[in-house]
């Protein structure tokens, strides 16, 4: 069944970086796997993990953050925010009994079209393998979750 | 379910001649959102060729006007190709433009994907998202902020002394800030310029005193910038001039204390190693500005604590050994970088013998052999000195056009190497051989001198050399250096002994343009030149807004393209000065201070401090001048009390069901 199962993934891009690398990427026509969805944010300090949450509670089987390297982040630093966001959010999910593996960061750079390309198919078939997600009942333990995330504090730079 | 918005949407689906349409079926992805997004709040959808054109955006406008939309979606190419043009469509039609949503199904549908069926699917998808998330968008205002009408030009090349003169002509003012002690780059180590060999210095010199002189250009020599911040219109730089020990005010620039100076240094910058200079130097005659600089590296003062013959000897008393380096902060609102190219380095082709074989010299090498003003006032003879060549060869392609090296063509070198072969035959009336893959003399005037040196008698040899070796087989190559090529034309090996090698190296980024880069906040392109906003509609500028290159820090190329670069992108940042406001994103947080429990959480976050805490009150405030909009601190917030204009969770939210087709309409079963 898992060797049919097309995922459904749901991928969160900075404005600066790594959604030029999705635009380089097609502008040098190279071809991915077609599973991923982009939302463009400003930067990917702008995560939320809620966003994550609601992807996977709401149909996604996977969820690709991605970023500028580190160092390069346009607003200076905000990309190690995320990366702490990441990986605390890894943790919950696990928690959960979700697979941590669902959730990938990528740091992907506005010229790094070959990349992205690349990460995203690796990440489908990594998807692929894991089969599913079927996240039941959605809207319940998205309370929970995002109340159990309110209550983490963030740790200051 | 969510309560039902109130809002009139138009989908209008771009074929992009067939760009999108080759691949998506257009006409099913816009009947789809018709009819499964119609409760959401599509009210008509449309399919168009060509969506940018100003019919496609006209039908835009009509809708708007007659059908009463709020919302628009344009499922076309990347928003960061179009956007603009669709909001300014919806202003002209009196919607908001922050109204306006792009699906983007070129870049990451179309032009990535095959398979029609998917590629069709993963649009509606995508125009789903689009269509959820504009609904949550919310009419927004642009940010206007005051122009500083200064400029600073990084880089005093040809390309750069060129965008800061006609920025100054203009009326407003330049700093030009440049790392060594002269401006002029590699142009002034030239001695004549293809293809009319006008000499370099009489036509660059002119040009580097005006720069010095201008009123409006206040030149920082020996200089670099250290810090940027800020943004378009209001950019604080920091430069650090560098420690000259030489007091400006009281140099006359007369030279002496260069001849006093007993310590002699090879000159690794401007003679490429072939000649010397003091330790108190200006790096050549007609320098501008003409203050020498003492090189703390070398100067024996600086390493034995004793000397100082300069200072003793200089009339003024120009020499100061005390000078400290002094850091200088300007205001500016637009940059241009033009920061030049480094030579290939041709040790790394090690077949040709660069810097084993002491006859084999690199282009620039030859140029200042060649060049009257050089260290061998213009003789073009051997390393040692003395001997003039009796044949020479040229290899062209040195380092570029190799996928061991660099890929991209530099351009110049078949030009260059047409150059050398012209003075060598000109001068010494050697043997010229030119060997070469491909011929490439584009541009205005260029094969017309390929002719010419055809008909002086130069020898072509196509191929791409294998090597270049002393070691002789017999009489003929004795004590020669041998070239081994396959003659591609003829279609055989040949051996050709010759006197001197010229290396026609190729153009590559700088050794630091990645970190130049990077303090500007505009990116490498994988090659590593500096990354224009579109290859062929928007070559000086960049992805940030107010910062411009020009040159050959943007990708190899000629004067003639340098200077009309230098003058492009000083004709961008004029426009900017003279409209002396920009619009900015008004993608801002703030606080809704009911809402903010005050727990300090998001205090630290902030790169640009934009957050503060009022101890009064207890509670948090964003500062909408200082904010950048990045987001990370609205992300943060447990309280949910930091919105984010722009990129909201509701419009982030909505988005992430859009894409997930949660949106649709249960089909009745
Ligand atoms: C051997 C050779 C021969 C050539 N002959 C010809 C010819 O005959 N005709 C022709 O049309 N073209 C010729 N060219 C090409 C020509 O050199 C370039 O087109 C031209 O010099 C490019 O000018 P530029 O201002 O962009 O760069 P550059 O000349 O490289 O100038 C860049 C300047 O920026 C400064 N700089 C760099 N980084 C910084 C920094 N971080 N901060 C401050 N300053 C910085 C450098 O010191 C330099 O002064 C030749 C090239 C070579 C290699
Ligand atoms: S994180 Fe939210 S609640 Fe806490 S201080 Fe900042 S704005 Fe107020
Ligand atoms: S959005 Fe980013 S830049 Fe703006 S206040 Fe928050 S952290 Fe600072
Ligand atoms: S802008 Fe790309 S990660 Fe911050």
């Amino acid at each position: 069944m898992t060797e049919n199962f097309e995922p459904t993934i749901i991928g969160f891009t900075c404005n600066w970086c790594s959604y030029r690398a999705a635009d380089l990427a097609g502008t040098a026509r190279m071809k991915y796997a077609p599973n991923v969805r982009l939302i463009r944010m400003m930067c990917s300090g702008r995560l939320d993990p809620t966003f994550v949450l609601r992807a996977l509670s709401g149909g996604a089987d996977g969820v690709m953050i991605t970023g500028c390297h580190p160092g390069e982040c346009h607003y200076i630093e905000q990309n190690y925010k995320a990366l702490r966001r990441y990986l605390l959010l890894k943790r919950v999910l696990k928690g959960m009994g979700i697979e941590p593996e669902r959730v990938k960061l990528v740091w992907a750079s506005a010229a790094e079209g070959a990349k992205f390309a690349s990460e995203t198919t690796l990440f489908v078939e990594e998807i692929r393998k894991l089969g599913p997600l079927n996240w039941g009942k959605p809207t319940e333990r998205l309370d929970d979750l995002q109340e159990e995330i309110s209550k983490t504090e963030e740790v200051p730079a | 379910m969510s309560e039902i918005k109130q809002e009139r949407v138009g989908v209008y689906v771009c074929h992009c001649g067939s760009n999108i349409a080759g691949v998506v079926d257009v006409v099913d992805v816009a009947n789809w959102a018709a009819e499964k997004l119609k409760h959401q709040g599509v009210v008509i959808a449309r399919e168009y060729k060509f969506m940018c054109s100003s019919l496609g955006q006209e039908l835009i406008e009509k809708d708007i006007k007659e059908l009463g939309l709020t919302r628009v979606v344009v499922a076309a190419c990347s928003p960061h190709l179009h956007e603009k043009t669709f909001r300014t469509a919806a202003k002209n039609a009196g919607l908001n433009p922050y109204l306006v949503e792009l699906a983007s199904i070129r870049e990451q549908v179309s032009w990535v994907h095959t398979d029609k069926a998917v590629a069709t699917e993963k649009s509606k998808a995508v125009v789903s998202g689009a269509v959820s998330r504009v609904i949550e968008n919310v009419p927004l205002e642009e940010l206007k902020v005051p122009i500083n009408p200064n400029t600073l030009v990084v880089g005093g090349g040809i390309a750069g002394i060129q965008a800061a003169l006609e920025i100054a002509n203009a009326g407003f003012h330049v700093y030009l800030v440049e790392r060594e002690p002269s401006i002029g780059g590699h142009m002034a180590q030239f001695d004549k310029t293809f293809p009319t060999l006008d000499c370099s210095a009489c036509i660059l010199t002119p040009r580097m005193v005006e720069a010095g002189t201008h009123p409006n250009i206040t030149l920082l020599t020996w200089s670099e910038v250290e810090k940027v911040t800020g943004f378009v219109g209001n950019f604080n730089v920091t430069i650090r001039k560098k420690a000259r020990c030489v007091k400006e005010e009281l140099c006359t620039g007369c030279g002496i204390c260069e001849e006093k100076c007993p310590k002699k240094v090879i000159d690794d910058v401007f003679e490429a190693g072939l000649g010397y200079r003091k330790a108190v130097y200006t790096p050549f005659a007609q320098a501008v500005p003409k203050y020498p600089v003492i090189d703390k590296a070398n100067c024996t003062y600086f390493l034995k604590g004793t000397c100082k013959a300069c200072e003793k000897f200089c009339p003024t008393g120009a020499i100061d050994f005390n000078q400290q380096d002094e850091l200088v902060n300007v205001e500016v609102g637009n940059i241009i970088l033009a920061t030049g190219y480094d030579l290939f380095d041709a040790r790394r082709v090690s077949n040709y013998g660069y810097g084993r074989l002491p006859n084999v010299f690199t282009s620039l090498e030859f140029e200042r052999l060649s060049n009257a003003a050089g260290p061998t006032n213009g003789n073009i003879v051997l390393r040692d000195g003395k001997t003039t060549p009796k044949s020479v060869g040229i290899i062209h392609c040195v380092g570029s056009r190799d996928k061991n090296f660099n890929n991209y063509c530099s351009v110049i070198c078949c030009m260059q190497g047409l150059k050398f072969a012209h003075l060598v035959h000109e001068r010494t009336g050697a043997t010229v051989y030119n060997f070469y893959i491909d011929m490439r003399t584009a541009y205005k005037a260029y094969d017309e001198f390929y002719q010419r040196v055809l008909e002086e008698g130069t020898l072509f040899v196509r191929g791409k050399v294998a090597e270049v070796t002393d070691a002789g087989r017999n009489e003929r190559e004795k004590g020669k250096l041998i070239i081994q090529v396959e003659d591609t034309l003829a279609g055989k090996q040949r051996r050709i002994p010759v006197d001197m090698v010229i290396l026609s190296s190729g153009l590559q980024p700088r050794a630091d343009a990645k970190e130049v880069g990077k303090l500007f906040g505009i990116s490498c392109s994988t090659d590593g030149w500096f990354t224009e906003k579109h290859p062929k509609l928007d070559p000086v500028a960049t992805m940030t807004e107010g910062i411009y290159i020009a040159g050959c820090a943007q990708g190899p190329k000629d004067i003639p393209s340098s200077v009309a670069q230098g003058a492009a992108a000083s004709a961008r940042v004029l426009d900017k000065i003279l409209q002396k406001e920009v619009a900015l994103e008004p993608v801002r947080a703030s606080v809704d201070q009911e809402m903010c429990s005050g727990c300090r959480i998001c205090n630290g976050l902030c790169p640009f401090n934009a957050i503060s805490f009022l101890e009064d009150r207890m509670v948090t405030e964003i500062n909408p001048a200082l904010c950048q909009g990045c987001g990370t601190c609205v992300a943060a917030c447990p309280a949910g009390a930091i919105s984010g204009t722009g990129f909201s969770n509701e419009q982030i939210l909505a988005q992430i069901d859009g894409l997930l087709l949660r949106n649709i309409e249960p089909v009745e079963a």
